[in-house]
């Protein structure tokens, strides 16, 4: 019952490896945790596995958990894996998992699977149900790609009650993954929620990898970052009572300090008072941070009160077409001639009748980020106009990346580089589920 | 004496949905009291008020004194969220520099 220590070894899907692997080795690990599921990943993942359907999870699976699995049985401290890699087919996941850990020798190895998040069935039954931007299920039709329930850390400590080494979710809380491994270690009651609030907070402060260690944070001159191409992945020592150090593997890149911890703190928070997750609403409005020690930050003051009695639920949907031009123009006179640009391949999609259902046509290196350069714009040296349709089928999202390409030969002067993609929308929106109503589900695989 | 608020503040963006939170932390302690005079909910929605979209609902703010730090809630501010915006920025995670432009 002393301390825990939680890695985090993944900020997002694409995230860099090295720092995981610096952690497995060198961390001293009881958890590593990789947190890969952004709000849309699931929904791409679920339409990967209608193509195939051994497909659907993680890409990068197979790649990190070679990477780590060495590590498992490896050291002096037994290290487990928590991630919710296995996307819209965790028990594919566990399955490849298996496999690798047979390859590399690692006989008797555990892997748990947990599902039950995939609610599209339940949604099927409901056409009535509305979603937060308005639109019903029923409105959907076929366009209904997925819809996942935000499950908490129910599966999870399941799972880790039955002695498994590494636990494959799909669509969890971020910080759920985060606090599983507490839950389980301290044996906290289900409605302990002062200490489900600190655990959640701890689990806020590491869901993002490196953002809170030093990453998302320079600015030169004013916020200096030593060593970003070595920055370290983040861990957290934690008590029983759920209070916890933050800090990083000695010699690694990155900072942690009270600026870069607050940052993260009030990441992606609304209410601080009110941040809900499946398994409590905790308050970080109390939050202390006290620096302890270099790149060391002791972290207390979370709260926390009854959980939601509803589950949020991501669906993904298709959407239409984005298609989208870029071209770049140079030297004197070059806003003029991009604007100039922009305004021919709008008066082309008009004459060729090429329908849009949204265009937006700006100035990369004058408006594109903030539609407004708050008076303190002047004159660039180069631009790119950049042309952006939402349309209803991909013809005419093609169209629209064409006319910007033709501006070549047609447009102003000296216009270059000039490139086009186009792109399926897979949109999502939410909606809120009676909790009983997604149940996880564990499944164990053990190697041979 | 007017001052650009990148000398006094940091900021992160965040995205969930199509509402952006910006968090805004001064650098030192003495200078927090003057933020939280300035930076109202209003300021900062006059500042953005371009990119909003009024029906989503007011710009709302959270005072952090103990970590020098007000939060600020932007509903509607990335118009459909990242999955469907034609936004290049389509998570709004550059906006918050935008506010550090701002003379106070």
């Amino acid at each position: 019952m002393n301390t825990l220590r939680i890695g985090a070894g993944a900020g997002y899907s694409g995230d860099r490896l090295e720092p995981a692997v610096e952690l497995a080795r060198d961390g001293q690990l009881d958890y590593l945790v990789f947190e890969c599921l952004a709000e849309r990943t699931i929904a791409l993942a679920q339409q990967a596995r209608l193509a195939d359907p051994q497909a659907g999870f993680d890409p990068l699976l197979t790649e990190r958990m070679r990477a780590v699995l060495p590590y498992v049985r490896g050291g002096a401290r037994r290290l487990r894996i928590i991630t919710n890699m296995g996307a819209a087919n965790p028990r594919g996941a566990a399955r490849q998992v298996s496999a690798i850990a047979a390859e590399l020798g690692l006989r008797g190895l555990k892997v748990a699977a947990v599902d039950g998040d995939d609610v599209l069935d339940v949604l099927r039954q409901h056409p009535d149900w509305a979603l937060d931007n308005g639109l019903t299920v029923a409105g959907l039709g076929g366009r209904l790609v997925s819809a996942n329930a935000y499950l908490g850390v129910e599966g999870i400590v399941q799972a880790l009650a039955l002695d498994a080494d590494v636990v494959i979710t799909g669509r969890v809380a971020d910080p759920s993954l985060f606090l599983a491994p507490q839950v389980h270690h301290f044996g906290w009651p289900d409605d302990d929620w002062s200490r489900r609030g600190r655990g959640t907070l701890t689990g806020h402060l590491l869901e993002c990898a490196g953002q809170v260690s030093g990453g998302y944070f320079a600015d030169p001159g004013l916020k200096d970052v030593a060593d970003l191409a070595r920055l370290g992945f983040p861990f957290a020592d934690i008590d029983i009572e759920g209070l916890a150090t933050l800090g990083k593997v000695d010699g690694s890149g990155g900072r942690i300090d009270v600026a870069t911890c607050t940052e993260q703190l009030l990441y992606e928070v609304h209410d601080p008072r009110r941040y809900l997750t499946p398994d409590v609403t905790a308050d970080f409005s109390g939050v202390h941070l006290q620096a302890c020690g270099k790149d060391q930050v002791r972290v207390s003051g979370g709260e926390g009160m009854a959980r939601p009695q509803q589950l949020k639920v991501t669906v993904g949907y298709r959407d239409g077409w984005i298609g989208e031009g870029q071209i770049s123009y140079g030297g004197p006179n070059a806003v003029a001639r991009a604007r100039l640009a922009g305004r021919i391949v709008e008066e082309r999609l008009a004459l060729t009748g090429v329908a849009v259902e949204e265009l937006r046509c700006e100035l990369m290196g004058v408006d594109s980020l903030h539609a407004s350069h708050f008076g303190m714009g002047g004159e660039p040296w180069e631009v790119r106009l950049r042309v952006a349709a939402r349309c209803l089928n991909r013809e005419a999202a093609q169209a629209v990346a064409n006319e910007v390409e033709t501006l070549y030969t047609n447009g102003p002067a000296g216009g270059g580089g000039a490139t086009r993609q186009v792109r399926e929308v897979l949109a999502v929106a939410s909606l809120y589920l009676p909790r009983e109503l997604a149940q996880p589900q564990v499944h164990l695989e053990q190697c041979p | 004496m007017t001052r650009q608020l990148h000398e006094l503040a940091h900021t992160r963006t965040g995205d969930k949905g199509d509402t952006s939170n910006i968090s805004l932390i001064a650098y030192r302690e003495e200078d927090y009291p003057l933020l939280e005079r300035e930076l109202t909910a209003e300021r900062v929605a006059a500042w953005f008020a371009h990119l909003r979209d009024e029906s989503a609902g007011p710009v709302r703010r959270y005072d952090l004194p103990q970590l020098k730090a007000l939060n600020f809630v932007l509903p509607g501010l990335l118009r459909g969220g990242v999955t469907r915006s034609l936004a290049l920025d389509a998570h709004g995670k550059c906006l918050g520099a935008a506010l550090l432009a701002m003379d106070i």
